[in-house]
């Protein structure tokens, strides 16, 4: 069975540390930092390699700074 | 910075399956952390590309927190006075009949000053979306109460909370225009959650078709938090809504195709 792989980039100084993508990831992928942005904003930042690439928490993220990447592989 | 999770070989144009729309202009959104008011925009642009119409729509912003639609929403737009949105959307949609034209209110602005203007324009049947967000407060100014604020929600001109007996009841407006001749798509969406945006995009996507039937107005309401004027974190205000803006503010279709849906 194929399996999916996926990734995502966070626009850190665009993200307003508001947490709405940390609750809509299914494994919890995602965490807020420790250091703040320019603006005074912790971050989204990736905490674990278990992204599926399912988008989640991109499209519910308000500021749009989550971009997805995902491929299929052949599970091993 | 360093990320300790990056997968480099993964992270290549051809295998990006979702990445912000350029239909937004590439500026920080002036909104605050968590506010709904983002992610209905986005989805409204993602609408217009993927239906391709970017040249053929004009949208009017109001006056609220999303007054300044008009800089991140990369189409013609047109500011109207407060709650005037739909007279202009009426104007402009009867001198341009090709054009898709969308009216972006919130609660204030539909529900309270343009009262007169929505219920008219729907009753008209005019050919035109409203997107309409309720936060059900007057976000932009304070938090103050609004037509739609629930019965004993505090805000910061009722701060013991909305007393029905002397401020009388929230205005379910959406329902109200449901019940006239000339809306023909009204439903009531929200976008806390994925499953939520996802509906929600779908519903802006059947409004924008349906103005290529002429058959009158289309609603979409977004039940949508107002963090700031809750006084509550983003994430606590999603969980509120969820729990008390929603039983009195239902999500779902109200009327498809010109019939109310039976509940
Ligand atoms: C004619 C007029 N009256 C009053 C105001 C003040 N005012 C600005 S925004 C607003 C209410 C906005 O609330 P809403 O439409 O719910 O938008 P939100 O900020 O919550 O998204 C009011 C009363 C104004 N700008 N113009
Ligand atoms: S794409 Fe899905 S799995 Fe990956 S971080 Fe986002 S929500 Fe989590
Ligand atoms: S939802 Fe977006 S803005 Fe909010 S914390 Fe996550 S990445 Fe940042
Ligand atoms: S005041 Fe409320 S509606 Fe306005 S941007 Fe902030 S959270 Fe959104
Ligand atoms: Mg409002």
């Amino acid at each position: 069975m194929a399996k999916m792989i996926g990734d995502i980039v966070i626009d850190i100084e665009r993200c307003k540390g508001c947490e709405v993508c940390i609750a809509a990831c299914p494994f919890e992928v995602i965490a807020m930092s420790e250091d703040v942005n320019s603006k005074g904003y912790r971050f989204a930042t990736k905490v674990n390699d278990k992204c599926t690439g399912c988008t989640n928490c991109a499209i519910v993220c308000p500021d749009g700074v989550i971009t997805v990447y995902r491929v299929k592989v052949a599970a091993e | 910075m360093e990320e300790k999770f990056a997968r480099p070989e993964i992270r290549k144009p051809e295998n990006i399956v979702y990445k912000r729309t350029d239909l937004l202009v590439d500026r920080p959104l002036s909104y605050c952390p968590g506010c709904g008011h983002g992610v209905v925009h986005r989805l409204l642009m993602e609408v217009i590309e993927e239906k391709d119409i970017v040249s053929k729509t004009i949208g009017i912003s109001p006056v609220g927190c999303s007054v300044l639609a008009y800089d991140f929403l990369d189409v013609d737009m047109q500011g109207a006075a407060h709650g005037r949105a739909p007279a202009l959307a009426t104007a402009i949609t009867r001198l341009w009949p090709d054009r898709y034209v969308f009216t972006y209110q919130g609660d204030g602005d539909l529900a309270a000053i343009g009262t007169a203007e929505t219920i008219h324009a729907c009753n008209r049947g005019e050919n035109f979306t409203i997107i309409f967000i309720n936060n059900g407060i007057y976000g932009m100014t304070g938090g103050q109460m609004a037509p739609t604020t629930l019965p004993g929600m505090r805000s910061s001109t009722s701060p013991y909370g909305r007393d029905v007996d002397i401020m009388g009841h929230p205005l379910k407006i959406t329902e109200l225009v449901a019940n006239l001749p000339g809306t023909y798509y009204v439903t009531r969406q929200s976008v806390q959650t994925p499953g939520a945006v996802r509906k929600t995009k779908k519903a802006l996507r059947k409004a924008f078709d349906n103005q290529d039937l002429n058959k009158g107005v289309s609603l979409v309401e977004v039940v949508s938090n107002c963090n700031s004027g809750w006084k509550m974190t983003p994430v606590q205000s999603n969980i509120w809504m969820e729990e008390n803006m929603f039983p009195y503010y239902p999500l779902g279709d109200i009327k498809v195709e010109g019939t109310l849906v039976e509940k």
